[in-house]
């Protein structure tokens, strides 16, 4: 499957052999945001993804967070990239049209002889380059976000904290590279990367790609593609992180982003509202081997259960609408590792990319973009589009507007997904935009239909419709998530269905 | 913005609405209007092509969509205006509702009286928190029985199903004998959920095992469902080390619990239920806010839609008195009604001291299952009915109508209370 | 003679009746609270019937399918029989509530009736 402006090259006896000028290995936040930088220069760029869609791995699953940047050690890459990131994020939310909001954070202290600790955090934060970090005491704490434990100490006050739509911000990123003539081919494995003579050879299981660059930008699998062209071996360790999501009912429960000071207490999750009204509580963190393992568990909603109360009281745990889980790339340096090894040239790592490697997604792309345009000598193209739109929602606009928008486009006017209020028209426009929607998860991702308190029950066979209708398939082609992840496995009567047709046939004969 | 106006509107167009339409349409009302988000009317029953409907309300036992056609046939006969596929985006307290179509795009109508019959939903696999991968494969058994009974599709092959609710058992025999092979029915509680009559000719009757005090502990396969383990819990619902059993399947149906759909509700400030999830309502079916009334599913949820349409009847005739001026009122004095010992919930919550009708008719769901035991009614501490009653379980609505002779000389200052009794 | 056990199914009460029998006559019937219930446990046991529901293949109809229903309840031991015919048959919109898609299911003498209209397209 391929998306993108250009077309197929074939070679040799029916076999794909295609040259690009960079392979960009996944469509993940990190993927598509140096696709999107790139797409500003003469290129033929070329993402390979392996799922159906974009933001299927860690981009998919984390806590939508847009650090503000004291976490990160000083002078380390992580550091400079986020706070970087977090800069680029209102002008990047703009032109793309993704929904971003500085909601603040605040990291809560239970403990008064913890006070040092947070007071070093702040002093980290501002020496990372942190703008507007303040200790709140108790009562400023408290009327800050009154949801709080009584006996918070203190708070770092983070004002450049903010919440973001990360599956939109991927996608967004994704599309308009798309249109900037990036071309994205899914269900595409790569299965080896080797050195040739000025270039690369990628096995995929749809056969042989060829590039002069490649960018590894493929996650929890990072290290595996590294070690494959280089001698500099670096290990990926999948860290699980399990997450709660909470029913809009609980989304006003707190707004900030709240974080427990790291200390005598563990880790701790976090407590946040979404940009879309939810609250999400988590993640834990837990290493693991699998780097499939996806799975949510007993013991991790047990933790999860057990400490989201320890920063924020009274947390509506009975209107949890979905549980999730999400691997974090966690590499043993704890360190973003960006650029060539020195024995793979041309070779491009975007690795260890975890937290916060959402907040510095549109940092790293700018960081290697910049890299392989000095590498290739790009030339920035005519015509390059920076801005995209995204697919509008009904019932965000003033009431004028929603009726002129129905009389132009009737389908806007019927309600397909009734808990998110989710319009076939809007379902109609993420099937047919740029790197468009191909299953259920696709839609869900791109409009919020099937995300809601119900959790698709209502519309799922509406959406299946739809799918069937537009993408011109049968039903029982049409998956949750691509894949094996067909939603039915057959159709009825199918012997009556056989001899139906066959005698149809056999009338047109 | 087009603005109309209907001396009754009804939300929902399935057996509750429709029912409710025809009775205030029968009580003299001219312009009723309901308002439906599917693309016809009937509701649920359109999906429920089973046999076992209207014993009560015809002495016949009908199909879904036979018992829907014969209200959707009356509705049209009685000239009950419906819009489909309209789907109502708000209420106000002022009686205004908001809703939108294709046609119409957004649009407003001004009711008389609003009658509440949303319906209800399924609990999805979230609010269960069962641990696992979220692979294809999971359906609530409601979204199983439309593709298979509307679309014509077949959700899996090897089926495990979670809850015991009556759509559960429904599907567990359907997808049997559409090919499909139901392995197990587990039930997290010591009892059936459904009614008797469907574990008895939907499980065993093609030999399908229903395991009770079981649940599923864990999800496998990361694209399509690979298996389901299951395991015992305890009196607590906590699952047991040691019990844990492996089923391949590619199929999870859950009928784990219907949650009336009041969003709507919640919105324009109509006091909701805690036990029921539905509406406070009083004997006339009519919530805190005057004129707007509610019956079926979204009241609370029901197992047998006979007496959803008797309860939309009431609803319905009682909307429209409201619409022709009842009685003068001032305060509205009530007397509240509490689930006492064994009982979970009542329905309705307080009684009117100045009543429309002469008796009151009160449902209620136990908590747990007894054997030869009794209804009785307190009022103020003293008990004022007690009969007698050889089974009552949860899945099961019980009903009692308090005579208006027992409701005589109320002030308001009373306190009405049912409990079940050892003796 | 045995002695069964079964559910009562006439109401939602679900009264537990026995009855004693040798599979052709009927001996003592205990346990039900009405007449309908002694009934449908005396035939249970020595006949026992059941209403099929299915849905048929429709063509040139608004929807891809009607739902049908046995028009009364064949003998429980014909609804392998009956699915395999209802499987078997295709209909042409349009369909009527009541309208007969096959006369005599598996021999049993007992109707296929449509349970749900469907308009041409």
């Amino acid at each position: 499957m391929e998306q993108g402006s250009c077309l197929f090259l074939w070679m040799g006896q029916g076999r794909i052999t295609i040259m690009y000028d960079i392979c960009i290995i996944g469509a993940g936040v990190t993927g598509c945001a140096i696709a999107r930088e790139l797409s500003r220069y003469e290129a033929d760029i070329c993402v390979l993804e392996r799922c159906e869609d974009v933001c299927c791995g860690t981009s998919k699953a984390n806590s939508a967070i847009i650090h503000a940047g004291f976490d990160a050690q000083e002078g380390s890459l992580m550091a400079r990239l986020n706070v970087e990131g977090n800069r680029k994020m209102d002008r990047l939310a703009k032109e793309l049209d993704f929904p971003f909001r500085r909601n603040g954070s605040l990291v809560v202290c239970l403990h008064e002889e913890e006070l040092p600790v947070l007071q070093a955090l702040c002093e980290r934060g501002v020496r990372n380059g942190v703008e507007g970090l303040r200790i709140l005491s108790q009562k400023e704490a408290l009327e800050k976000e009154p949801n709080l434990q009584n006996t918070v100490a203190g708070a770092l006050y983070a004002p450049t904290g903010g919440i973001v739509c990360p599956f939109l911000m991927t996608i967004a990123l994704a599309e308009n590279a798309c249109v900037n003539g990036v071309r994205f081919r899914f269900d595409t494995k790569v299965m080896s990367v080797e050195k040739a003579d000025g270039f690369y050879r990628l096995e995929t299981d749809r056969g042989m790609v060829e590039s002069r660059y490649v960018v590894n930008a493929a996650g929890v699998y990072a290290d595996v593609f590294h070690n494959m062209v280089s001698r500099h071996a670096i290990h990926m360790t999948p860290r699980k992180g399990e997450y709660f999501l909470l029913d809009r009912r609980a989304g006003t429960h707190v707004s900030h982003t709240v974080f427990l000071l790291p200390g005598s207490m563990g880790k701790g999750v976090l407590v946040s509202p979404t940009v879309h009204g939810n609250l999400i509580v988590g993640p834990t963190a837990v290493d693991i081997d699998n780097k499939e393992g996806t799975n949510t568990t007993r013991e991790g909603m047990d933790t999860l259960a057990a400490q989201a109360g320890l920063a924020v009281r009274d947390i509506p745990l009975g209107q949890v609408i979905t549980s999730f889980s999400g691997l974090r790339a966690h590499e043993d340096g704890h360190e973003f590792i960006i650029g060539e090894p020195e024995d793979a040239k041309g070779f491009v790592d975007a690795a260890g990319i975890e937290s916060p490697g959402l907040t510095s997604a549109p940092a790293i792309g700018s960081m290697v973009a910049e890299l392989l345009r000095e590498r290739m000598d790009l030339q920035e193209k005519n015509g390059f589009v920076a801005k995209r739109k995204g697919i509008v929602h009904p019932l965000d606009l003033p009431e004028e507007e929603q009726s002129a928008l129905i009389r132009d486009n009737p389908a806007y006017g019927t309600i397909v997904c009734r808990c998110e209020s989710v319009t076939e028209g809007e379902i109609l426009d993420a099937i047919h935009r740029p790197v468009g929607a191909r299953s259920l998860d696709g839609i869900k991702r791109r409009t919020r239909a099937g995300m809601g308190r119900c959790q698709s029950g209502f519309c799922a066979p509406r959406i299946m419709e739809l799918l069937q209708r537009e993408l011109s398939v049968g039903l029982e082609e049409i998956t949750k998530s691509g894949g094996s992840s067909r939603i039915v496995t057959g159709r009825l009567k199918e012997s009556t269905m056989e001899r139906s047709e066959k005698n149809s046939q056999e009338g047109e004969a | 913005m087009t603005i109309e106006t209907y001396s009754v509107v009804v939300i929902g167009g399935g057996p509750a609405g429709l029912a409710a339409a025809i009775a205030a349409r029968k009580a003299g009302i001219l312009d009723v209007l309901i308002l439906e988000r599917d693309r016809e009317p009937g509701g649920i029953l359109n999906q429920c092509i089973h046999n076992g409907f209207g014993l009560h309300t015809f002495q016949e036992e009908l199909t879904g969509p036979e018992y829907a056609d014969r209200f959707i046939v009356q509705a049209r006969e009685l000239g009950v205006a419906c819009e489909l596929n309209t789907m109502v985006m708000g209420i106000s307290r002022e009686r205004v509702v908001t809703a939108m179509n294709r046609e119409k795009g957004m649009f407003r109508v001004q009711a008389g009286a609003v009658i509440l019959a949303m319906g209800c939903r399924e609990r999805a696999r979230g609010a269960l928190n069962i641990p696992g991968y979220r692979p294809a494969g999971i359906f609530s058994a409601g979204t199983a029985q439309r593709l298979v009974n509307m679309e014509g599709y077949l959700p899996g092959r090897e089926v495990v199903i979670l809850g015991s609710g009556d759509i559960g058992l429904i599907m567990a025999r359907r997808m049997t004998l559409e090919g499909a092979r139901v392995k197990v029915v587990a039930e997290r509680m010591p009892y059936c959920g459904g009614l008797k009559r469907n574990m008895v000719q939907c499980l065993e009757d093609y030999g399908i095992p229903l395991k009770l005090c079981h649940t599923v502990v864990d999800i496998q396969g990361r694209e399509r469902l690979e298996g389901v383990i299951l395991a015992q819990v305890d009196e607590k619902g906590r699952p047991i080390p040691g019990t844990e059993e492996a089923y391949t399947c590619d199929t999870l149906l859950l009928s784990v619990g219907l949650i009336p759909e009041n969003e709507l509700s919640l919105e324009m400030g109509v006091e909701l239920d805690r036990v029921t999830s539905g509406p406070v309502v009083d004997e006339n079916l009519e919530t805190n806010i005057p004129g707007v009334f509610a019956c079926g599913n979204v009241l609370h949820v029901h197992d047998l839609v006979d007496y959803v349409s008797e309860e939309a009847g009431r609803a319905g005739k009682n909307a429209a008195v409201f619409v022709t001026g009842r009685p003068a009122e001032g305060e509205r004095r009530q007397i509240p009604l509490t689930a006492g010992q064994g009982v979970r919930y009542t329905v309705p919550q307080r009684i009117c001291v100045e009543r429309t009708e002469p008796c009151v008719k009160i449902r209620f769901r136990v908590d747990a299952v007894f054997q030869d035991s009794y209804i009785s009614v307190y009022r103020n501490g003293e008990r004022i009915m007690h009969r007698r009653k050889a089974v009552m379980a949860p899945g099961e609505m019980e009903e009692v109508i308090l005579p208006g002779a027992m409701l005589e000389a109320c002030t308001g200052s009373e306190r009405i209370a049912i409990k079940i009794e050892k003796e | 003679m045995e002695k069964r056990e079964l559910t009562c199914i006439c109401c939602p009460r679900g009264c537990m009746i026995t009855v004693v029998t040798d599979g052709k006559n009927i001996g003592e019937v205990n346990g039900y609270t009405c007449r309908k219930g002694k009934e449908y446990a005396e035939k249970e046991v020595i006949s026992p019937v059941r209403t099929v529901t299915s849905t048929v293949r429709i063509l040139g109809g608004e929807r891809p399918l009607t739902s049908v229903k046995t028009k009364t309840g064949i003998p429980k031991d014909r609804i392998l029989a009956c699915m395999q015919q209802i499987n078997g048959i295709v209909a042409e919109a349009p369909v009527r509530i009541g309208d007969v898609l096959l006369e005599d299911v598996a021999g049993t003498g007992v109707p296929i009736v449509a349970t749900k209209a469907v308009r041409p397209l």
